[in-house]
């Protein structure tokens, strides 16, 4: 099973954001979407679990088409899906183990015991042990983030939508948070897609990367194909060099 | 001549719209709440936590005002009846205003303030921040797990809250009569007795049940349609306190024509 998007049209009032993206995450697999800030990659994410509805177009997950969900049936498909905020999104009246349960309470049958072995655990890795009294403003953003990344995967879903969820965080940190992305599918074989600004992350946690650029996907391809393309738009973005696209345009 | 009045017209006609769509949410909202309600397992143990936070929030300022307002009651009752009514009266009139009126929509009023706009900041910031939109990735129902147990907590707080505030404003308005104007507590009481009726405290908590409905419900709507940043939340705020202290006062109006 996997993550598909089919001509996904999504507007706010008149601003066009998505003009019909398309885009397939093969099961197992760690797809990478890149972009330019603004273009559209959080409202994306958005519409595979259904937290934005697309205009036009739909989003499959798990075989299911998320837009004909009724209520019951949403709630029980995002049982299985991990969705990492781009800010965090951390309940601040809540402690960070408290955060981190919340999804776990959720899962019937699981005791307090194993939840909080559970919490333990996805702390661990996200190398935040100890750090379940504190409260969301007690703790710097890189590691908001981290716990946000702790609370969506304390469930082990099958499916995990990363928005940047190394960005801000220091060379070392990113590196193992990169890890972790990779030991998930390779281990537990999930189905994910990671936004990310950092091509170096995208490199090593893609098997295939993706560039959404105005409002559709301009590319889909391996590291080692993106990294010879000739798309003039491509490259100008992976290289940080925008006379390239100046070029490309003129 | 038809260019001079089209801009007002306009207006009027934007106006119209707008507050037609603002009514169209809110049914939105209505009927989101309604089925919310059937999931039991998310709001159930929410409900105890609102209802104490709810009541440690509002007890304090319920309570000094009905303190006052008994004060003020006696005094200006007396003022009011020199020579031509007997002084007992201002038991009748310190009662009979503080369980009918002054209890319930003074406390609903400083509660519109104190509640309801703390409800509608919380949620908003949590609306704003995405944290409702995290709550919907965990597979939690927003409404039922944020709004249904502050609309019930509100439903029943209210009237504990304001049961204590007409006592302390008749105890006060006691007090008030015995220590500065020539009463016994005898008189106080004969007069506090005269016209009582039991259906006046029913009238009293039901004012204030659907005060409390008010209250939550405006700082929940407001709360949860919050779009923006914190300049938005700010705005949220001040309408959920604006909207709730006029439903209170057509609420009184309304229980008033059809209770009495
Ligand atoms: N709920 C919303 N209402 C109105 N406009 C929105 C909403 N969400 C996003 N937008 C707009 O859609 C556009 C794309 O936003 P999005 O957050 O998806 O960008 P992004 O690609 O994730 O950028 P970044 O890399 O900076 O996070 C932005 O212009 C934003 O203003
Ligand atoms: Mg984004």
């Amino acid at each position: 099973m996997s993550i598909e998007l089919r001509d996904v049209h999504k507007a706010f009032g008149e601003r066009v954001i998505l003009e019909g993206v398309t885009l397939e995450v093969r099961e197992g697999e760690t797809m990478a979407v890149i972009g330019y800030s603004g273009v559209g990659k959080s409202v994306m994410l958005k519409t595979i679990v259904g937290l934005l509805e697309p205009d036009q177009g739909t989003a499959w997950v798990d075989g299911q088409d998320v837009g004909s969900l009724a209520r019951e049936q949403l709630y029980e498909l995002r049982r299985k899906v991990g969705y990492v905020f781009q800010f965090a999104a951390l309940f601040d009246s809540m402690t960070v183990a408290e955060n981190v349960a919340m999804g776990l309470r959720r899962i019937r049958g699981m005791g307090e015991q194993e939840i909080e072995a559970r919490i333990a655990e996805a702390l661990r890795l996200v190398e935040l042990e100890g750090f379940q009294d504190r409260y969301p403003s007690q703790v710097s953003g890189g590691q908001r983030k981290r716990v946000g990344l702790a609370r969506a995967i304390a469930t082990r879903p099958k499916y995990l939508l990363y928005d940047e969820p190394t960005t801000g965080l220091d060379p070392v940190t990113t590196a193992v948070i990169d890890r972790l992305v990779l030991k998930l599918e390779q281990e537990l074989g999930v189905t994910s897609i990671v936004i990310t600004h950092n091509m170096e992350s995208a490199y090593r946690v893609a098997r295939r990367i993706a560039m959404l650029y105005q409002g559709r996907i301009r590319f889909v391809g391996t590291p080692d194909e993106i990294k010879q393309t000739t798309d003039r738009v491509v490259r100008a973005f992976i290289e940080g060099r925008p006379e390239l696209a100046q070029e490309a345009a003129a | 001549m038809s260019q001079a009045w089209s801009a007002p017209l306009a207006a009027v006609g934007r106006t119209a719209l707008s507050t037609l769509a603002g009514f169209g949410r809110f049914g939105e909202f209505g009927a989101s709440v309604a089925r919310s309600f059937r999931d039991t397992s998310t709001w159930l143990r929410l409900v105890a936590l609102q209802m104490a936070r709810l009541g440690v929030e509002s007890l304090p300022i319920a309570l000094f005002i009905a303190a006052f307002t008994g004060i003020v009651l006696a005094l200006q009752a007396s003022y009011t009846f020199t020579g031509a009514v007997p002084l007992y009266f201002v038991g009748t009139l310190v009662g009979k205003t503080m369980i009918l009126e002054l209890g319930p929509v003074l406390t609903g009023l400083a509660l519109a303030g104190r509640v309801g706009a703390n409800i509608a900041a919380e949620l908003g910031t949590m609306k704003v921040t995405e944290q409702v939109d995290a709550l919907e990735t965990l597979a939690y129902d927003p409404v039922a797990y944020l709004v249904v147990p502050r609309l019930i907590a509100g439903v029943v707080m209210f009237p504990v809250v304001v049961a204590f505030a007409d006592a302390v404003g008749i105890v006060s308005g006691w007090i008030t009569a015995i220590n500065m104007l020539d009463m016994s507590t005898a008189e106080f009481v004969r007069g506090l007795r005269l016209f009582f009726l039991p259906f006046d405290v029913h009238y009293s908590l039901i004012k204030a049940a659907s005060f409390g409905l008010a209250v939550t419900a405006m700082g929940c709507y407001f709360g949860f349609t919050t779009a923006g940043g914190a300049e938005a939340v700010g705005r949220s705020t001040t309408r959920a306190v604006v909207v709730s202290s006029m439903l209170i006062l057509v609420l009184d109006a309304f229980w008033a024509a059809t209770l009495l």
